[in-house]
């Protein structure tokens, strides 16, 4: 891989942050992430982010826990060894319901909390690109990356200079 | 973003609507009482023993089982009031008001309770006969006799007139009416008074309704509710109880809401505000999912006769069978289902069909508590039961809304307001 160039544009507040996003992308300039050290509200929709389909994933994570759970307990109790307990049928469904209860929350939560790290790209070995260490304390950065930008560099510097930015700076990362 | 002060006018064609309303309930319940003592009469006098079944013990249960609905929806609505001061809630500053007014039913539930408990409560409740607590009847029950001072103490000796009783239910409605008045003569103190010591004074004086409200609804309920099944008792009913006024209150807070929104009214609550109550309509059904669940899986594993009989009474049963499903698909199934969808709790046009089905479902609930024990097979579901939900129903929207619409919608020196405008929720 090739060496990836972004300008950092750094701001200290979060509605200064905020205005500044809908002004530079209506500039037309893509916005390749923004850091802060909490979260800001509306943040989401300023940069035009789709809604998360992870709910989707949770539900048919759900829904999978729901079947295991029934499929299991019929098996086991009903049909591969049916047994007689408290005078009840073989396949006793309200006894079912705590097991179908805990098995959907868990697949749904495990379904999601892994689906959320693989989109994420989020892995033990991945190493993360630091933009500025002090997005973890009061500073909020905004990274453009260039190689998807056709704006120059200059003009995009004056763009974040004239909303509101602190300082702006350049990172490279040598990925190769 | 500047708040106008609103006023909900309860204009003259709301109230005509709402009286034709009690008006058609009051017709319907009579041609159902004309069409029972006409028709199907003959086949119950044949039972043996025991005394005639006639429309006045159906009338009755039926004016029992909205007697606690709508008792329920008033302190409920009180509650959720109480509760967002404890809670130091925020985001509910807009829609207040509206659960405050609920209470106004409350004098007019504990005196139709009272009164018609004097005239129905033979008919409802089998521990009011006295022969029972007689030891040379032959009708006398030990187990009944057992629970004797519970209803009659301090005349436990000779039981007549169950003085405990009957004084718990004035108390509790005494004293849930007088924390009323009292939560809303500071609320609106707070209009004309502005500053934060009216807010503190609810805050402190919610904390102690919260405390009484926890020990006396749950007694209230094995009052009103458990006791119709004399023998048989569950150690969660008042939770039980609980779960489902306010699962009902919470609904009709919702629609009332979307209601008075949609008359353009209510300015400052918006599809952040409807998310946050829609969720708790949704995960509260799934509460009341959970505390019924685990009423019947105890008794359904320990299969111990003198437990299941409650089960045996509404679900092995012709006449309730079908209600007891219907009970779990209205209660739980549909709103699990249609409020789970993010955007379904925020676009009013989901929670305007949910939440009418939640609040009639859970007056199913309370039939299931209350018919099955009290009139047995005798028991039914038609004209009746929809005639006297509607003359209470109507009743309760009159009083409500003719409460609402003698104070602002929403307190304008709240200093949780400001919070409420810029709630914000992903």
């Amino acid at each position: 891989m090739s060496n990836t160039k972004f300008i950092l544009g750094v701001y200290e507040d979060e509605d200064i942050l905020l205005s500044a996003i809908t002004k530079i992308r209506t500039a037309g300039v893509k916005i390749h992430e923004v850091y802060s050290p909490f979260p800001v509200h509306g943040i989401d929709d300023v940069l035009g982010y789709k809604r998360s389909k992870l709910s989707i994933v949770a539900f048919l994570f759900g829904l999978l826990g729901t079947s295991l759970a029934l499929t299991m307990q019929i098996g086991m109790m009903g049909v591969d060894w049916p047994m007689i307990i408290g005078g009840k049928d073989f396949i006793p469904y309200p006894s079912f319901v705590p097991v179908i209860f805990e098995l959907t929350v868990l697949l749904a939560a495990y379904g999601m909390c892994f689906t959320f790290f693989i989109v994420s790209d989020l892995k033990p070995w991945a190493r993360p690109r630091i933009f500025d260490l002090r997005i973890t304390d009061d500073k909020h950065v905004m990274a453009i990356d260039l190689d998807h930008n056709k704006i120059d560099v200059a003009k995009i510097d004056k763009i974040l200079k004239d909303n509101g930015a602190s300082e702006v700076n350049q990172k490279t990362f040598d990925e190769t | 973003m500047t708040t106008v002060e609103e006023k909900y006018d309860f204009s003259a064609k709301a109230k005509k609507n709402l009286l034709i309303t009690v008006g058609i309930g009051i017709a319907l319940t009579v041609l159902g009482i004309v069409l029972m003592s006409t028709g199907g009469h003959h086949e119950e006098v044949a039972h043996e023993g025991g005394h005639a079944f006639s429309w006045i013990n159906r009338l009755g249960v039926d004016i029992w089982i909205n007697n606690i609905y709508f008792t329920g929806i008033a302190i409920v609505g009180v509650f959720f009031f109480a509760l967002q001061y404890a809670a130091q809630a925020g985001w509910s500053a807009g829609i207040k008001r509206i659960p405050l007014a609920f209470g106004s039913w409350l004098p007019i539930a504990g005196t139709l309770m009272l009164v018609s408990f004097f005239v129905f409560g033979h008919d409802l409740f089998h521990w009011t006969h006295h022969d029972l607590y007689d030891t040379t009847s032959h009708e006398f029950d030990s187990i009944i006799n057992a629970k004797k001072a519970y209803f009659f103490w301090p005349l436990s000796d000779h039981p007549s007139v169950p003085v405990f009783f009957i004084s718990r239910m004035v108390f509790f409605f005494g004293l849930w009416y007088y924390l009323f008045m009292k939560l809303r003569k500071l609320a609106f103190q707070e209009d004309f008074e502005g500053g934060t010591a009216s807010w503190y004074s609810m805050r402190r004086l919610s904390a102690v309704f919260l405390i009484i409200f926890a020990v006396t609804s749950s007694i209230a309920a094995w009052d009103w509710v458990m006791s119709i099944d004399t023998h048989w008792f569950s150690t969660m009913f008042g939770w039980y109880v609980f779960a489902s006024w306010w699962v009902t209150t919470l609904a009709l807070i919702t629609f009332i809401t979307i209601h008075l929104k949609e008359k353009g009214l209510l300015s400052i609550v918006n599809e952040n505000h409807l998310h946050d109550i829609g969720k708790f309509v949704f995960a509260f059904s799934v509460f009341w999912t959970y505390i019924w669940f685990s009423q019947f899986l105890l008794i359904y594993y320990a299969n111990i006769p003198e437990e299941t009989i409650y089960f045996v009474e509404r679900w092995n049963n012709d006449q309730y069978g079908i209600i007891f499903f219907v009970n779990l698909f209205l209660n739980f199934i549909l709103p699990f289902l249609l409020l789970m969808p993010r955007d379904a709790k925020r676009h009013s046009a989901i929670l305007k069909v949910v939440m009418p089905i939640v609040i009639f479902g859970h007056w199913i609930d309370f039939y299931l508590m209350i018919t099955p024990g009290s009139l047995k097979e005798n028991g039914g579901y038609g004209l009746v039961e929809f005639g006297t939900m509607l003359i209470y129903g109507g009743a309760f929207l009159y009083v409500v809304l003719n409460s609402l619409s003698k104070a602002t919608l929403f307190a304008k020196n709240d200093p949780m307001l400001n919070e409420s405008l810029h709630h914000h929720v992903q």
